[in-house]
């Protein structure tokens, strides 16, 4: 059970039931879609820039409580960052899902998304985690095809 | 020598002793995070018997070689081995001779072996093939690449609410352009079983063959291809406790021969030039290469390990399961039934308010509960009900109560922790 509360915490569970930016942006500078084939989790990333800076984002869709929940964290962590640091951003999350349980060393500039380093114990769930982060990636890149995680 | 009475005479049991069942799966024998193996993902794959493992076990040991070949005695020995795998699987499916039962690989390859060969004899520009609305993707995209290729057109039989064929929808969309019909026996999804007596018969009536995907039939009924009287029927191994890569197509005979091969290659001639090839008979003409030797003799043993059980004792079985299983878990507040025909097979597909499938799954396996969570490759289905994904959980010979008992623990335990 320890390994699954390390999963399922209550700030995952929280941002699950209440997800943050939960909503549509209109008009918005970017806009990505991203499917799971796997297990069907969708959704819908908006975006609106100011320069270099993501100014707002928000987003859309269906999907377990580790994509959601995710996807709510995401939004409100990248905020306000620059496009540098999001992909730095996105380096340091995706190493800590797929990490090896115990051994990683989760980078300071992830802030509240450690919370998703109980992933790595569920080989099958990290591609629910990483998920948003396609999906931003592909709307940073004015990626026009659905993003996925395979 | 005394003549036995009608008591002691060996049928196979009308009842069956599931906890003796449960000691011929030694996987099931685990514990799984302390807890004991509830294994519910039947549809997905079964375990195996024993006698399963060591049949194959004894094969690799005894009997290896190549077939059909050698003179040498151990050829011959996997030889006997392989077609008399092939004999066991004439009478569970009681076809009329062995030519029509082909080895292949599973389900798919079956399904995709008759798209290739007689679908493309058969289909040609603006005809139709006719699927039914709650197909697995193995029987979906076989036709589609057909229909594309040949210009023709997919058709859909759409289902009820409940997950019942529309068979006046059937009816309807049965025309003189539909060259071929493929419907699911049970659905894996949702676990409805199809009438497929009546398609076939409707199907004929108009002249128009049909191929009935068995994998998740195989493990639950008593199939009976002459009494079915359908033209093809595909099936895979491991769903009936068998081993993984083996599967069987049957098909009638006056289609097999007018059929032109799948895959070329050894076995599957008779003699071989440069300038011209002859095929070998039946079934060998769709077998080229090297069989899965292994494979057959483990789906010989273990269609014999389900006839010694029974299949009446099996089918009373899952019936008790399945009500259980559908007043237990149906009965959980916030829980909705996916899939509720009045003919099912043991197979209950489920959500859950406020709980989504995938992590239903996660923290069933917590608590030693295996079941499977997704579209059950049929997104089809899935749109059909407007959902993304399912939890099921599906049944076979060696599950209990008491695991039932454990699927609903577990489930109420998943509630409690999203809050639903």
């Amino acid at each position: 059970m320890s390994d699954l509360r390390e999963l399922y915490q209550e700030v995952i569970l929280d941002h699950n039931k209440r997800p943050r930016n939960f909503r549509t942006l209109d008009p918005a500078d970017r806009r990505a879609e991203g499917f799971n084939p796997l297990c069907g989790d969708h959704l819908t990333l908006f975006l609106r820039l100011d320069g270099n800076t993501v100014a707002e984002v928000a987003f859309q869709g269906s999907g377990c409580a580790i994509s959601k929940a995710s996807a709510s964290m995401m939004t409100d962590r990248v905020t306000g960052t620059t496009l540098e640091e999001i992909e730095a951003l996105f380096g340091a999350f995706h190493a800590m899902v797929t990490g090896r349980p115990g051994d990683t060393a989760v980078s300071p500039a992830l802030g509240k998304l450690a919370v998703f380093a109980g992933v790595c114990e569920f080989p099958a769930r990290v591609k629910c985690a990483t998920l948003p982060w396609h999906t931003l990636q592909a709307a940073l890149k004015d990626q026009k095809s659905i993003a996925t995680t395979e | 020598m005394s003549v036995p009475s009608p008591s002691t005479i060996a049928t196979p049991a009308r009842t069956l002793d599931v906890n003796r069942v449960r000691q011929d799966f030694p996987i099931l024998r685990q514990l799984r995070q302390g807890h004991p193996l509830v294994y519910l993902d039947n549809a997905a794959t079964t375990q195996k018997p024993q006698v399963v493992l060591d049949a194959i076990s004894r094969y690799y040991t005894r009997d290896n070689a190549n077939v059909h070949r050698g003179v040498h005695r151990l050829s011959e020995q996997a030889t006997v081995a392989y077609e008399g795998a092939r004999e066991k699987v004439r009478q569970h499916l009681n076809a009329a001779d062995v030519g029509e039962v082909i080895f292949v690989r599973g389900t798919t390859e079956g399904v995709n072996l008759v798209a290739q060969t007689f679908g493309r004899m058969r289909v040609g520009p603006g005809d139709e093939v006719l699927v039914s609305g709650m197909e697995h993707h193995s029987n979906i995209v076989p036709w589609q690449l057909l229909c594309q290729e040949k210009g023709a057109l997919l058709r859909v039989v759409p289902f009820t609410d409940a997950g019942e064929l529309r068979m006046d929808e059937f009816e309807r969309l049965l025309t003189p352009r539909t060259k071929v019909v493929a419907v699911v026996h049970v659905s894996n999804a949702i676990g409805t079983i199809n009438p497929v007596g009546d398609i076939v018969r409707l199907a004929h009536e108009r002249g128009v063959p049909v191929l009935l995907d068995g994998a998740q039939a195989m493990s639950h009924l008593s199939i009976d291809v002459r009494a079915l009287d359908c033209d093809f029927y595909a099936f895979s191994g491991h769903k009936l406790f068998g081993p993984t890569g083996i599967g069987v197509l049957y098909g009638k005979r006056q289609w097999l021969e007018s059929m032109p091969p799948y895959q070329g290659g050894g076995d599957m001639i008779s003699s071989v030039t440069f300038e011209k090839t002859t095929y070998n008979e039946l079934p060998y003409k769709f077998e080229a290469g090297t069989p899965h030797i292994a494979g057959a003799v483990g789906l010989g043993a273990a269609m014999d390990y389900v006839a010694a059980v029974g299949h009446d004792a099996i089918q009373t079985h899952e019936a008790d399961l399945l009500a259980y299983a559908t007043e237990v878990i149906g009965s959980i507040p916030g829980v909705r039934l996916i899939g509720t025909a009045r003919r099912k097979a043991a197979v209950v597909s489920f959500v859950v308010d406020g709980v989504h499938p995938h992590d239903l799954g996660t923290v069933l396996n917590e608590e030693g509960v295996a079941i499977r969570t997704g579209h059950h490759c049929c997104q089809p289905l899935m749109a059909r009900y407007g959902l993304p994904a399912t939890a099921r959980a599906s049944f076979a010979l060696y599950n209990t109560r008491t695991e039932i008992d454990a699927l609903r623990h577990a489930l109420e335990n998943a509630k409690r922790m999203f809050g639903a």
